[in-house]
C-alpha cells in the first residue's frame, strides 16, 4: 500500500502551484493512494534488461534552419493578457528574486 | 579579527567549480523562429513558441546544435552519440512553459578540459580545468520589477514582462570540481572564463559580452581545512558579470566562507548574488528545500544523434586555439604583454591583424586601433570595429609613413572617415588636408612670421633655439596645422643662421 | 436528395454537382444544432458567422469553377483543444474561458485551406482528461441516444455533434482512447491515426507522447476523407513523420478483405467487458469471416500492464505541458489584489481554474516524476511502453490487423461513475495500448448490445504508418454490416428518429 499522507500531497500541490484546502489534501491523499496501488503494478514486469520508450515513433535529427521568420505583433503576443503595460504582460510582483 | 585572503588561504583550501552560461549569436532562436536581434520593442520578437502559448511546439535550431558542437570540440570534449531535451519543470513567470527545454541526463558534449595559464610567484603556470558537460538550452524573458523596495504603497507593486529573450539559445559550461590552486584559485578563475571568452569568440559563435548578459558565469566555491582531503560546503554565485568581478566574487567567498569557519559556523548550500561595489556576496532566495526539477524526456522534440562524418567536418573548420595564436601574434609584433591583453580585451586581435597583414607597421597600427578608433568608438558607444575597416587604417597610417600626412592630420582623416564622409582619400581631398612641404611656400609664412615677433627672431639668432617654438607656432597656425613641423623647424633655424 | 442525415461524402457530391450550396448546408446545420443542442450541448461555441462567410467563399469558388478540395463546404465541428486564430478555445477549462489564440493550428488550418465550413468548438472532458465528457467545465454532454447517458469521452462533444446530425464530421483528439471510446457509445466512427501522422501543433496538450487529433465521421468512407485533409508532414512538429499519408480513402472504398488475417487479442474479450458487447463484437468477427478475412487469435501480455503505466505517463506529461496556465501569459487570474505575489496568484489560479480531475492528474504526475519516485513510477511506465510495442510488433506478425471491442461497456449514465476514478480509468482499457505504441486505431458502430439497445464499437488497430489497413478492413466490416442490417446504426436512435 502506497501511503501518500497529507504533507506528501501539500508538498506536490506546492510544486504543481495549486492552492488547496485540508479538505482537498485529505481527500486527494485517499485517491492518491488507491491509484497509486494500483498503478504500481508497472514495476512487476519492468526488467532492467527492457529500455524505456519515451517516443512511440522513433525520428532523430528533426531540425530546422536558422532563418528568421515573422514573430507575432505585439498587439497579437499580448492578446491573452490579463493585464498588460508599456508593451509588457503585467503580472503581480515576483517575490524571492533581487 | 576578522580573516583577510592571505590569512584565509593560509588556513583555508578552496575548490571552484564554475558554470558559464553563453548566448549562441544564431539568427533565429532555439526552438523557434523569431529574431535573437537585441533591442527590439518589447515583446515584438515572440510568437506562440516562446511565448507558450497552449498548442505550440518546438523544433530545435540546427545552427545552434552545430554551434554546441563546435565549443565541444575545442573544449576537448567528446561529443555524445546520442543526446536529448529534457524539460526541467519549476515555476517562474520569466519562463513562458513553466519549464526550461534543457538537457540532463544525455547532454551534447561530454569530458573535455582547457588549460589556463597564471601568472605566479614562481613565474608562469599551467592548470587543466576539466569540463564535466556542454549542454544546450533556451534562455528566459525578462522582468521589470516597478514599485520595489522604495514603493511606500505595498500594493503598487508589480512586475512586468518582456518575452523577447525568452527562448534564445544558451550553451551551459560545467567544469568539474577545480582543486589545487591554492591561493591562486581567483587568477585560475579568471583566467579559465577569460581563455573560454576568447575561444568562443574565436569560433564566433557567441558576442561573448559579460556586460550585455551574453555570457554569464556562475561561480561554486567551497572551503576544506588544508591538508584535509576533505570538500566543504559550497555556495554558487549567480550571474557574475565581468571577469574581474569572477576574480573578485571568489576572493569575497573566500574571505566570506573562512570567517564563518573561523567562528564556529557551518556554510549553508545556497544561491547568491554578488555585489558590484563591495565586491561581496549576498543571499539569494533560500530554499527550505532542495528545489525538484523533475526532470523527463522532453517529449515533443526528438534526439540529436551527430553521425561522425559531420562531427569530423565541423572540427576541420575549428580555428587556430586563442592562446596559441596570441603568442604567436605578440611574439611576431613584439608586444609588451600588457598592451597585448589590452588588445584582447578589446576584442581588437583581428582587426590589428588585418591592418598588420594589409602592409601597416606593427606598432602603429596596435597605437590607432587602441587609442584614437577606440576613443571615437567610446564617446559613441559602438564597437571600435564597427567605425572603420582594417583596409582603411592600413590606408591612412601609409599616408604618415610617406610623410604625405601628419598625425594630426591622419586624426581628422580617420574622423571623418567615422563621420561618414567617405573613404580616407574623399575625406583628405573634400578637407582638403594635405602635408605643406612646398620649401616656397614655408618660407613665406617663415618670414611673416619673423616679420611679426623680431625680438623672439633676435633670441633665437642669439642661441636660444627653445624661444624659436613660438615662431613654429605661429607658422603652423598660418598654415592651418597642414604644415610639417619638423620641416618648418629645419627651415627656420636655418634661416635665422642655427642650422647644423 | 442531400439532407443533414447524408454522409459527409453524399454531401460533397451534391455540392460539386449543384443540388445545394454550401451556405444551405451549413444554415442547415445551424438549424439542427438550435432544434437539439439545448439537450446534447455537444457545442461550446458557435461561429456562425465565420462559418457562414467560409461556406459563401467555398460556393463563390465553386462557381467560379476553382477546383476545390472534395470536401469543400462540408460543415464540420472542431473540438475545443484545437486553436483557432480569434475564437474562444477553452479546451472544456475555466482557465482558458475567454482566450481566443492568435493563430491557428496546423489541422486548422488545413481545414481552411481545403475549404471545409468550420461551425464552431465542441464540449470536452477538461484538457481531454476523461471518458465521460462530464469534466468539462461548461456541463455535460448528453449521449443521443439516450440523453441520461454519457456521450464517452474526452472527445463527447465531437461523436454526440456528429450522432446527432448537428455536424457530419469532427474532429476529435486521441490520447487514450477519447475518439475511438466516444465513436463507440454513439454508434460513430471514430480514428485515430497513426502518432505523428496529423500535426500536433496548435492541439493543446494533454500528454505530448500521446496525444493524436483525427476524424470522427458517421461512415468509414468520411472518416477517411477527412483523415486525408487533416494529415501529412508539419515542419512545426517535431514529431510529424516525414512521408507520404496513407492512401485512406482508397483503402476505404476497397470493400475487399479476402484473405486478410485479422488477429483478434486475447487479452481484451473476457473479463469486465459486457455481455453484450462481446456479443455484437463476435458479430463483426463472423461478419469479417464472411467476406473472406482469417481470424489468428494473437496475445499481448503487457496489455494488462497499458492502463497502469498511461496512468503514469499521461499525468506525468500532462503535470508539465498544464504548468503553463499560471495566469501570467493568457486565461484567467483570480486573486491579484495588488498585494498578493505572482506566485500565490498561480495557486489560487490554478485552485479555481481547475477541475478536480486535472488537478488529481496534476498531482500524480507531479509524484511520478519526483526524485527518488521517477524510477519506479515514470521510469517503469516507460519500459512497458516499450513490452507494449514489442507485443504488437510480435501480433503484426501474424496479422494484418488487430481487433478488440472498442469500450468495455456501453454508454453508461452520467454520474455513475464520478465518484470512481479507477472504475473511470477502465474504460480505456482497449485503447490505451493503441495510444501507447503510437500506432493507429479506428473504432466503427458493430451493433447494438441486446441488454440495453446502445451502440457498441469494434476496434480495428494497425501497424504504425499502415492507417490504410484499418480503413480497408473497416470499410469491409462496415458494408457488411450496413447490408445485414438494412439502414445505418443511428436510424435506430430513438431520440434521433423522432427529431
Ligand atoms: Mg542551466
Ligand atoms: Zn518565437
Amino acid at each position: 500500500m502506497a501511503a501518500i499522507s497529507r504533507d506528501d500531497v501539500a508538498h506536490l500541490a506546492k510544486l504543481a502551484r495549486i492552492d488547496m484546502s485540508n479538505a482537498e489534501l485529505d481527500h486527494l491523499a485517499q485517491e492518491m493512494s488507491v491509484i497509486l496501488d494500483a498503478v504500481a503494478r508497472v514495476q512487476e514486469v519492468a526488467g532492467s534488461d527492457v529500455p524505456p520508450t519515451s517516443h512511440p515513433i522513433p525520428v532523430n535529427n528533426v531540425v530546422r534552419e536558422d532563418v528568421v521568420l515573422p514573430s507575432l505583433s505585439q498587439e497579437d503576443s499580448l492578446s491573452g493578457a490579463p493585464a498588460q503595460a508599456e508593451g509588457r504582460f503585467k503580472v503581480p510582483q515576483i517575490l524571492g528574486e533581487e | 579579527m576578522a580573516l583577510n585572503y592571505d590569512q584565509a588561504v593560509a588556513k583555508y583550501d578552496p575548490t571552484l567549480g564554475l558554470e558559464v552560461h553563453v548566448e549562441l549569436n544564431t539568427n533565429s532562436k532555439m526552438f523557434c523562429g523569431c529574431s535573437t536581434e537585441f533591442g527590439a520593442e518589447p515583446n515584438t520578437q515572440t510568437c506562440p513558441v516562446c511565448l507558450g502559448l497552449p498548442g505550440a511546439l518546438p523544433v530545435v535550431n540546427g545552427k545552434a546544435i552545430e554551434s554546441s558542437i563546435l565549443i565541444g570540440l575545442a573544449l576537448n570534449c567528446s561529443i555524445a552519440p546520442f543526446s536529448r531535451f529534457a524539460r526541467k519543470n519549476y515555476f517562474y513567470p520569466d519562463m513562458p512553459k513553466n519549464f526550461q527545454t534543457s538537457q540532463y541526463d544525455e547532454p551534447i558534449c561530454v569530458n573535455g578540459y582547457l588549460d589556463v595559464e597564471i601568472e605566479t610567484e614562481d613565474g608562469p603556470k599551467q592548470f587543466r580545468v576539466e569540463i564535466e558537460r556542454v549542454h544546450m538550452e533556451e534562455d528566459t524573458g525578462k522582468s521589470l520589477h516597478v514599485g520595489g523596495a522604495t514603493g511606500r504603497i505595498h500594493g503598487a507593486e508589480y512586475s512586468l514582462l518582456d518575452y523577447n529573450r525568452a527562448g534564445i539559445p544558451l550553451v551551459e559550461i560545467v567544469t568539474k570540481i577545480v582543486g589545487g590552486t591554492g591561493k591562486y584559485a581567483p587568477e585560475v578563475a579568471r583566467a579559465y572564463v577569460t581563455e573560454l571568452r576568447d575561444i568562443l569568440r574565436s569560433l564566433g559563435v557567441s558576442d561573448v559580452k559579460m556586460e550585455q548578459g551574453s555570457m554569464r558565469c556562475d561561480v561554486n566555491l567551497s572551503l576544506a581545512p588544508i591538508g584535509s582531503g576533505s570538500l566543504g560546503t559550497r555556495s554558487e554565485t549567480k550571474n557574475v558579470n565581468s571577469l574581474r568581478s569572477v576574480e573578485r566574487a571568489v576572493i569575497g567567498e573566500v574571505i566570506r566562507q573562512a570567517n564563518r569557519l573561523e567562528a564556529g559556523e557551518r556554510i549553508v548550500q545556497e544561491t547568491r548574488h554578488f555585489l558590484e561595489e563591495s565586491g561581496q556576496t549576498r543571499p539569494g532566495r533560500s530554499k527550505e528545500q532542495a528545489e525538484d526539477y523533475r526532470y523527463f524526456p522532453e517529449p515533443d522534440l526528438v534526439p540529436v544523434v551527430p553521425d561522425s562524418a559531420w562531427i569530423e567536418e565541423l572540427r576541420a573548420t575549428l580555428p587556430e586555439k586563442p592562446s596559441n595564436r596570441r603568442k604567436r601574434l605578440q611574439i611576431e609584433w613584439s608586444v609588451p604583454d600588457k598592451e597585448m591583453s589590452s588588445l584582447v580585451n578589446a576584442g581588437l586581435l583581428d582587426v590589428v591583424e588585418e591592418t598588420i597583414k594589409l602592409g601597416a607597421e606593427p606598432t602603429r597600427a596596435r597605437s590607432w586601433w587602441l587609442g584614437e578608433i577606440s576613443r571615437l568608438a567610446n564617446e559613441r558607444e559602438v564597437d571600435p570595429t564597427s567605425l572603420i575597416t582594417p583596409g582603411q587604417v592600413a590606408v591612412v597610417i601609409s599616408l604618415i609613413e610617406s610623410g604625405e600626412l601628419t598625425d594630426k592630420l591622419a586624426r581628422q582623416v580617420v574622423e571623418g572617415v567615422v563621420a561618414g564622409e567617405g573613404t580616407p582619400a574623399d575625406v583628405i581631398t573634400k578637407r582638403g588636408l594635405k602635408v605643406v612641404s612646398d620649401d616656397g611656400a614655408l618660407m613665406t609664412a617663415i618670414e611673416a612670421a619673423i616679420a611679426a615677433q623680431p625680438d623672439t627672431a633676435l633670441r633665437v639668432r642669439g642661441g636660444n633655439i627653445p624661444a624659436a617654438g613660438a615662431l613654429i607656432g605661429a607658422v603652423m597656425k598660418a598654415t592651418g596645422g597642414q604644415a610639417d613641423a619638423a620641416k618648418v623647424r629645419e627651415l627656420l633655424l636655418k634661416h635665422l643662421g642655427q642650422g647644423e | 436528395m442531400t439532407s443533414i442525415r447524408s454522409t459527409a461524402a453524399q454531401m460533397a457530391e451534391a455540392l460539386s454537382a449543384g443540388t445545394i450550396t454550401s451556405v444551405e448546408l451549413t444554415q442547415a446545420h445551424y438549424e439542427r444544432i438550435g432544434e437539439v443542442d439545448s439537450e446534447v450541448h455537444a457545442f461550446l461555441y458557435l461561429d456562425k458567422e465565420g462559418a457562414l462567410a467560409q461556406a459563401a467563399q467555398s460556393d463563390a469558388k465553386r462557381n467560379s469553377g476553382e477546383i476545390q478540395s472534395p470536401l469543400a463546404g462540408v460543415p464540420l465541428a472542431l473540438k475545443d483543444l484545437l486553436t483557432q486564430k480569434g475564437i474562444p478555445t477553452t479546451c472544456g477549462s475555466k482557465i482558458l474561458e475567454g482566450w481566443r489564440p492568435p493563430y491557428d493550428s496546423t489541422v486548422v488550418a488545413k481545414l481552411k485551406a481545403a475549404g471545409v465550413v468550420i461551425l464552431g468548438k465542441t464540449n470536452m472532458d477538461e484538457f481531454a482528461m476523461g471518458s465521460s465528457t462530464e469534466n468539462s467545465a461548461y456541463g455535460p454532454t448528453h449521449n443521443p441516444w439516450d440523453l441520461t447517458r454519457i456521450p464517452g469521452g474526452s472527445g463527447g462533444g465531437s461523436a454526440a455533434a456528429v450522432a446527432a446530425f448537428e455536424a457530419p464530421l469532427a474532429i476529435g483528439s486521441d490520447t487514450g482512447g477519447s475518439i475511438r471510446q466516444p465513436a463507440a457509445v454513439t454508434g460513430t466512427v471514430g480514428v485515430k491515426p497513426t502518432y505523428g501522422g496529423v500535426s500536433r501543433f496548435g492541439l493543446i496538450a494533454f500528454s505530448s507522447s500521446l496525444d493524436q487529433a483525427g476524424p470522427c465521421a458517421r461512415t468509414v468512407l468520411d472518416a477517411a476523407m477527412l483523415h486525408e485533409v487533416i494529415a501529412g508532414h508539419d515542419e512545426k512538429d517535431s514529431t510529424s513523420i516525414n512521408a507520404p499519408v496513407p492512401q485512406v480513402v482508397k483503402a476505404a472504398k476497397k470493400l475487399d478483405v479476402k484473405g486478410m488475417k485479422i488477429g483478434v487479442v486475447k487479452e481484451l474479450q473476457g473479463e469486465g467487458f459486457q455481455a453484450g458487447v462481446l456479443e455484437r463484437f463476435h458479430d463483426g468477427l463472423d461478419a469479417l469471416v464472411s467476406c473472406g478475412a482469417e481470424l489468428v487469435e494473437v496475445s499481448c501480455p503487457a496489455f494488462d500492464y497499458a492502463l497502469a503505466a498511461y496512468y503514469l505517463i499521461a499525468p506525468s506529461e500532462c503535470s508539465s505541458n498544464l504548468a503553463r496556465f499560471d495566469s501570467m501569459r493568457y486565461g484567467i487570474r483570480i486573486g491579484d489584489d495588488g498585494v498578493r505575489g505572482a506566485e500565490e496568484v498561480m495557486k489560487l489560479t490554478r485552485h479555481e481554474g481547475f477541475g478536480p480531475e486535472v488537478k488529481r492528474r496534476i498531482i500524480l504526475g507531479t509524484y511520478a516524476l519526483s526524485s527518488g519516485y521517477y524510477d519506479a513510477y515514470y521510469g517503469s511506465a516507460q519500459k512497458v511502453r516499450t513490452l507494449l510495442m514489442r507485443d504488437f510488433n510480435a501480433a503484426f506478425a501474424k496479422a494484418d490487423v488487430l481487433v478488440s471491442p472498442t469500450a468495455p461497456t456501453t454508454a453508461f449514465k452520467i454520474g455513475e461513475n464520478v465518484d470512481d476514478p479507477l472504475a473511470m480509468y477502465l474504460n480505456d482499457i482497449a485503447t490505451i495500448p493503441v495510444n501507447m505504441a503510437g500506432i493507429g486505431g479506428m473504432s466503427l458502430p458493430c451493433g447494438l448490445a441486446p441488454e440495453d439497445g446502445l451502440p457498441v464499437g469494434f476496434q480495428i488497430m494497425a501497424p504504425a504508418m499502415r492507417d490504410d489497413l484499418m480503413y480497408q478492413v473497416g470499410g469491409a466490416l462496415e458494408a457488411t454490416l450496413l447490408a445485414k442490417w438494412g439502414a445505418p446504426i443511428l436510424d435506430s436512435a430513438p431520440l434521433l428518429a423522432a427529431k
